[in-house]
């Protein structure tokens, strides 16, 4: 299974809500190792996840 | 007694700002805290013991404020398509413009102002992106709930928050690391 950026990018934020299958997992491994782009789109969204959580405990 | 609420009362100016947050809605927010406050000083045995009154009132507040989601979902469904993102992608599913790196997030996350930046992307979300992202996210739920609580399938719920977290990180792309 070949990922678009766009499918790709479905899969990151489907991952921080379920647990994604083999096949899924696999395919998005090899396409990040290869795409700087998604790489970088992962790492913000595992940011945002993060930086809400800040938010929830803030003040 | 009167130390007591006078010390739930001094709580209210946090817990409204926590309220619109989640609800969006000024007289909602309102509502709600007015019935936590409420609910808090008929409660006060519940509090006995407990070290931090925030984190009660907060808890107490969570629940109205799931109970006021619950209503809202209930009164008025709300309308379909909220914009796509297909825009960011060419036909051939690439990015137009691929995201580049955030630099240091982490320490943005003691910033005051970046976590105000980030509520005013949170409040331009469109409502229903919205409304399963905070509980997502904000609340903890998990997709299970949101869900059953938004009266939705697991796959348009996925969508959501997709949608969501697209919409957050333009608006921080444009508004903040693009300064």
């Amino acid at each position: 299974m070949i990922l678009s950026c766009k499918e790709a990018s479905h899969l990151v934020s489907e991952g921080l809500d379920r647990r994604l299958g083999l096949a899924e997992r696999v395919a998005l491994r090899l396409h990040l190792a290869i795409c700087d782009g998604c790489s970088h789109f992962r790492k913000q969204m595992l940011f945002l996840r993060k930086a809400m959580r800040r938010l929830a405990e803030s003040d | 007694m009167k130390d007591f609420r006078s010390r739930v009362e001094g709580e209210r100016a946090y817990l409204l700002r926590y309220a619109r947050l989640q609800l969006r809605d000024g007289h909602a927010a309102e509502d709600v805290v007015q019935e936590t406050l409420l609910a808090a000083l008929a409660g006060e045995a519940g509090f006995a013991g407990r070290s931090n009154l925030r984190t009660w009132l907060t808890g107490i507040l969570k629940h109205k404020i799931v109970d006021a989601l619950r209503r809202v979902a209930r009164e008025a469904p709300l309308a379909e398509e909220e914009g796509e993102f297909d825009a960011l992608f060419d036909q051939t599913g690439h990015w137009r413009e691929p995201p580049s790196g955030w630099e240091d997030p982490d320490s943005l996350l003691q910033q005051k102002q970046f976590l105000a930046a980030l509520e005013r992307c949170l409040a331009g979300l469109p409502q229903k992106s919205a409304r399963a992202f905070m509980m997502r996210e904000h609340l903890g739920f998990e997709t299970d709930d949101i869900c059953k609580e938004l009266g939705i399938t697991p796959t348009h719920c996925w969508v959501l928050l997709y949608r969501a977290r697209m919409a957050l990180r333009e608006c921080l792309q444009e508004t903040w690391f693009s300064k």
